[in-house]
């Protein structure tokens, strides 16, 4: 373990904070891997989801929160419906991604948190996903402006693609409903 | 005549156009009468329920209270909007903190394939098939959150559904078996890890042609932009290597008849045109 390992709160293993963050006990599980078998992305994770539960299980939190497996998930539930002892594994996927945000900790996957930051700042700032918006609010950030550039204009060219976005009138709402999520995530 | 809200999201205001004109298309020639629901906000999507959960219940229950000022269901034809307002519901009923007021989830949200699916719609539908898909094999492509998790979709058979190959027959077509039906595209991670999407996307192209479909078929925005746009190096297939993917709603339009299936067919980027015009379907 590293010495930057981020704590947990006093007299709480990582074990009780993934179980009270999900509400699922995956210390139920009993390592029969039928999630990492039936992971469609598993061949892009650093960690297999079987895996992601034992080292839950040892305390390894930064090892943990720092994978890219945590990312990777695509969220498909394809592991929750088939898990023998009911575990909601992509529940937890979900409650480990939040637990890592709001630890401020260093993502596995880097881009992957940067476009959901960037897909919410989109909703903030027009209520609704102006497509366009979002993909260069996304590119301004990774710089990779190249890529998917072509079918991009194929899309545009059949008239998928709006030029401008819609106009919005329920801005206060949204804008509370951000303010909310933003005091929560600075606790 | 039948009234309904309508969500439309934001992917059929935009990349999924041809969704919202075939969706309102077919509804218009079945009488139903769709309420688009008035100032709709975005329903959150992934990037909501990968950051935080009162972020991802409070965003669909927005629309959910604007949708309860009308006595009548709310259809939603994007199936990601979809799970995240039964989502929402549920959150809402477990979590009322997340919430400055209570939400008591009075306002029916119904899937639009599973809509359509309805013992007494289908036989609507089948009452206004003037052009039959006679000799069209089409491969049922759920997805994921069509059917999953089961505790909020109402389906059972999660694991090998048949309501939209049920409603494919209806319309004359034939629902060949295969079994990638449920199997993800890898979603939203196109924007950011494209590799995977098209590894994802390209498996589950190659089986519909290995099981000798001529079109998918979808219900998903993701998945067929997903499918739609990543066929390039697809390995050729009994001399295919590439196959169209349609909506459920674009198959539904063409067998009613619908004047403006080619305009909506035309958005595609992998041509389904040359394909149904061969079968004599166009």
């Amino acid at each position: 373990m590293s010495k930057n390992e981020p704590k947990t709160p006093p007299g709480s293993s990582f074990l009780e904070e993934v179980v009270d963050a999900s509400k699922v006990d995956i210390r139920a599980c009993y390592q029969c891997r039928k999630c990492s078998a039936g992971c469609p992305v598993v061949s892009a994770m650093d960690i297999l989801p079987n895996q992601v539960i034992r080292q839950i299980q040892y305390g390894r939190r930064e090892k943990v929160l720092t994978s890219g497996s945590i990312w990777i998930c695509a969220s498909c539930h394809t592991c929750s419906v088939r898990c023998p002892n009911d575990i909601d594994f992509a529940q937890v996927m979900d409650a480990l991604r939040h637990i890592a945000l709001r630890s401020g900790i260093s993502a596995g996957e880097k881009g992957i948190p940067v476009f959901h930051k960037s897909f919410l700042d989109s909703i903030k700032s027009a209520g609704r996903i102006h497509e366009l918006s979002l993909i260069l609010r996304f590119k301004l950030k990774t710089r990779d402006f190249l890529k998917d550039a072509g079918l991009g204009w194929q899309m545009f060219r059949r008239g998928k693609i709006k030029v401008f976005p819609q106009s919005f009138t329920g801005g206060k709402e949204v804008k509370a409903i951000f303010n909310a999520y933003e005091r929560g995530a600075t606790k | 005549m039948k009234d309904v809200t309508y969500y439309p999201g934001c992917s059929l205001h935009g990349t999924a156009r041809e969704y919202d004109e075939s969706f309102r298309g077919v509804s218009k020639l079945l009488d139903i009468s769709l309420h688009e629901l008035e100032d709709w906000t975005c329903c959150g999507s992934t990037s909501a329920h990968c950051s935080d959960e009162a972020l991802a219940v409070a965003l669909p229950v927005r629309n959910l209270r604007i949708a309860e000022r009308h006595d009548r269901e709310m259809v939603v034809p994007c199936v990601a909007c979809y799970s995240r307002f039964k989502a929402a519901e549920a959150g809402a009923k477990e979590h009322p903190e997340y919430l400055p007021s209570p939400y008591e989830a009075k306002v029916s949200v119904r899937y639009a394939l599973d809509f359509f699916c309805d013992a007494a719609m289908i036989g609507e539908v089948k009452a206004r098939v003037v052009k039959p898909l006679t000799g069209l094999k089409v491969a049922c492509y759920y997805g994921c959150l069509a059917v999953r998790p089961p505790h909020l979709t109402g389906v059972v058979k999660y694991e090998n559904p048949d309501h939209m190959d049920r409603l494919m027959e209806m319309l004359g077509a034939e629902a060949v078996p295969w079994s990638y039906k449920t199997d993800c595209c890898g979603a939203s991670l196109v924007m950011t890890r494209t590799d995977i999407v098209v590894d994802l996307s390209q498996r589950i192209l190659s089986m519909a042609l290995e099981a000798g479909a001529d079109c998918i078929v979808t219900g998903c925005t993701m998945c067929h932009a997903n499918l739609d746009t990543r066929q390039a190096g697809l390995p050729a297939e009994g001399g295919r290597n590439g196959i169209p993917v349609l909506y459920f709603t674009e198959a539904m339009g063409l067998a009613m008849g619908h004047k403006e299936a080619g305009k909506w067919l035309g958005r595609h980027l992998t041509d389904p045109i040359k394909a149904l015009s061969n079968k004599g379907l166009l």
